[in-house]
């Protein structure tokens, strides 16, 4: 028996700067969220600045919200509890520093990056190659602390929680990495090395598994830790939440297809992922179900405690999300909320309930104790639970209707067997309303992290900052004690988890660099004869288009229904795709789809529909895009970008980025500029514009070209 | 849709690393005992001067 008691320190500096971060960080992603919201009723809100314009700002406030606001709260919860959990302080306080300055890093690079348009497009995945790999350097930190924390613990058994951590640093490495495949064609530009229907179901594999191991596993980590400590009561079932963490992670990585549902997805693997999605809401209710039962015989307590009211708000809408994620991949459900809001709603239930509640909690827990104080106000607190729930009611349920009016709207048809709204923007006109109501409950919402940040803020000057916990423990007696100090590379023989986990890191950067561009390019062999790669003028357009993020409003995928034909034209096939890197299909829609979009307006149209949306479609909500008309396209990108999508496997014939395709781009430009003249629109063929409508020209038309038995394919 | 094939790997080198996580688990007697860690868990801070509850499980 080992009697050797050891007396350390908690490291609560850390989880102090964590926590200041998610403050700061929370408030800046609403408040990001709340400008791209009152745009869609009043599109002027952006100024007619292009930087904040709401394509651009979209996926700033969704990286805002999910890597800076819930990522800081992950690492201030765990940072916290781990420390506690190991019964050891952090295995490198260099490594804690290093995460938390490279992360606000990353975090500042984005928020910077994503206003001037630099961006992969790929949703959740957006920021440029160089930001990608400071994100895979400050993860593998993380994983290096994190697993040397638990090597040196002095607590034999892993506490449930300590494993949903392992699952989130492992995994997300694992995700970031395989979909971060990209193939640099300047400082802050590259093309996925994936192209099309294979882009997509990398990008949606991520997407989904995004959801649950950085959103969900690492908060259910946190909620079997903090709920109890919270409620001073075990959880429920220890046995259910073991449970619950192994069948989570076997079952969630399955479940990325659900995202492409009636895509030109293989249908065998949508209906994969359609039943792995709802074998999902088994131990997903088992973990809400032992949560709120750890709470039997202390509701009392959520009466009067702002802590636990959260908690038990954030573990309910753990299991709405959970409930209705599965039931939205039912094919016949998502053939009405795909591309709706209806997908808005749901992910700010899991959001703004689930994560943001769970992290409010936290704070209001960890707050009193970093300071050894009380919460400067219960009441407060209270006021902020209130207004916070106003909130996400005011929030979600406009936009369910919404989504599920618009869903409708798209699919009705009239007694002559027409569309009964033929028009879109009737369909998004009628649901403006709810934009208004939805800002509302923003409003609310941020109102409430207001007041707890200034609760917060109170509190800390009322105490006493305390920098380190003094704790003791017996040493675990698997480790040796060797004359002197254990070394290191003693240590870790004997524990194989840990270079486990660092060489599967390696192998699969290695691995992936190597097989993915051979392995892809001879796979992108066309298979409709008439789909060629894009000119170099359409090259440009398409940069474009991916820099104002056109698709965060516009999908370019058309299922097979008849109310989709029927608006948009023949359905998207996988063979048109092999030239999209990366694939812009979008996830919806709050513009019609622009798969075959060329060929329907003129020029012209496109023109003055770019310079005022409103004088072409009366009422649109889509922005201006003016500064198109004045700016002049970056011709001198176009070698380095056309060499990057040769790389990746487009037929561009050698040297044809010195020369021919210069001369090809004008040659397209002057055409562009004759038709523009043909709609009395006098334009010079260096204007963005120009390559802009060249790309919309283009959109869906190689298959009206070809003869009726090669579309068939 | 070869991309199928990356993903796949990807999915079973994670699967089995938690396959292999959970054998790690089970052999080395992590779960001989599922009652104590949820009690312990609570009674980690009992030095911790703010904690109300210090004693209800000593």
């Amino acid at each position: 028996m080992n009697t050797n008691i050891e007396t350390f320190k908690y490291d609560n500096r850390i989880v102090r700067a964590f926590a200041i971060a998610t403050v700061v960080w929370g408030i800046v992603g609403m408040l990001v969220g709340l400008l791209a919201a009152v745009q869609l009723f009043f599109p002027d809100a952006n100024l007619n600045f292009q930087f904040i314009t709401f394509g651009r700002i979209r996926p700033l406030h969704t990286n805002a919200v999910i890597f800076a606001f819930v990522g800081n709260g992950m690492f201030m919860g765990i940072y916290y509890s781990l420390q506690r959990l190991c019964k050891a302080r952090m295995f490198s306080d260099w490594l804690s520093w290093f995460n938390f300055w490279g992360w606000q890093t990353i975090i500042v690079a984005a928020a910077v990056t994503l206003p001037l348009g630099l961006t992969t497009s790929k949703e959740y995945a957006e920021l440029e190659w160089p930001i990608k790999i400071a994100i895979t350097i400050v993860w593998v930190a993380f994983a290096v602390n994190l697993f040397g924390t638990i090597v040196k613990r002095r607590e034999k058994h892993m506490y449930v929680a300590i494993w949903f951590y392992i699952a989130t640093v492992v995994t997300v490495a694992v995700l970031h990495i395989t979909n971060s495949m990209t193939m640099p064609a300047g400082l802050f530009k590259s093309y996925s090395m994936y192209a099309g229907v294979q882009d997509a179901l990398v990008q949606w594999w991520y997407g989904h598994n995004a959801v649950a191991f950085f959103l969900t596993t690492p908060y259910l980590g946190l909620m079997y830790y903090f709920l109890p400590k919270a409620a001073n009561r075990p959880v429920f079932s220890y046995r259910l939440s073991i449970i619950h963490f192994w069948a989570l992670v076997f079952l969630y990585i399955w479940a990325g297809p659900h995202h492409l549902l009636y895509s030109a997805l293989p249908d065998w693997a949508q209906s994969l992922g359609m039943v792995f999605s709802l074998m999902l809401i088994a131990p997903s209710w088992g973990g809400m179900l032992n949560g709120l039962l750890t709470l039997r015989g202390a509701w009392d307590k959520v009466r009067s405690d702002p802590v636990l009211k959260f908690m038990v708000a954030a573990i309910t809408a753990y299991g709405m999300a959970t409930l209705e994620g599965p039931l939205l991949s039912i094919k016949t459900v998502n053939s009405l909320s795909h591309y709706t809001d209806w997908t808005i709603a749901h992910v700010h239930v899991g959001a703004m309930g689930w994560n943001g509640f769970l992290t409010f909690s936290m704070l209001y827990y960890l707050f009193p104790r970093l300071y050894n104080t009380k919460l400067w106000s219960t009441k407060l607190a209270n006021y902020h639970f209130w207004i916070g729930m106003l909130g996400i009611l005011f929030y979600v349920i406009p936009i369910y209707i919404a989504g599920v009016t618009e869903g409708l709207m798209w699919k009705q048809f009239n007694k002559d067997g027409f569309l009964q709204y033929p028009n879109f923007l009737e369909t998004i006109l009628q649901v403006v309303p709810m934009f208004r109501l939805r800002a509302i409950g923003g409003t609310l919402y941020l109102a409430g992290a207001f007041m707890m940040a200034y609760n917060l803020y109170r509190t800390a000057k009322a105490g006493q900052f305390e920098p380190d916990t003094e704790a003791q423990a017996a040493a675990l007696e698997k480790v040796p004690v060797i004359a002197g100090k254990p070394s290191w590379h003693r240590i870790l023989e004997g524990r194989p988890l840990f270079f486990t986990v660092l060489a599967t890191v390696s192998i699969l950067v290695g691995g992936l660099v190597e097989i993915v561009p051979m392995f892809l390019v001879q796979q992108n062999v066309p298979t409709i004869a008439s789909v060629h790669p894009y000119t170099p003028l359409e090259v440009l357009g398409r940069d474009i288009y991916i820099r104002e993020g056109c698709l965060g409003c516009h999908s370019q995928m058309i299922r097979p229904f008849r109310s989709e034909t029927e608006r948009y034209g023949e359905y998207s096939k996988a063979g048109e795709y092999v030239y999209d890197h990366p694939f812009l299909w979008g996830s919806e829609r709050k513009g019609p789809d622009l798969a075959r979009e060329g060929g329907r307006y003129p020029a012209a149209w496109h023109y003055n529909h770019m310079d005022d949306p409103r004088s072409t479609s009366p009422g649109s909500i889509m922005p201006r895009y003016s500064w198109l008309l004045t700016q002049k396209m970056e011709v001198d990108t176009l070698p380095s970008h056309l060499a990057a999508l040769r790389r990746v496997g487009v037929p561009y014939p050698a040297g044809f980025e010195n020369g021919p395709a210069q001369k090809d781009l004008q040659a397209q430009a002057d055409k562009i500029v004759a038709d523009l003249k043909l709609g009395s629109v006098k334009a010079d063929s260096d204007k963005e514009i120009v390559a802009l409508i060249a790309y919309l020209q283009r959109l869906g038309t190689d298959i009206k070209s070809a003869p009726a038995t090669a579309a068939v394919k | 849709m070869s991309v199928v094939i990356i993903l796949i790997v990807a999915s079973l080198a994670v699967a089995l690393l938690f396959l292999a996580g959970f054998v790690w688990a089970v052999r080395s007697g992590q779960y001989e005992d599922i009652v104590t860690p949820s009690l312990r868990v609570l009674a980690e801070d009992a030095k911790n001067k703010i904690s109300e509850t210090k004693s209800t499980l000593k």
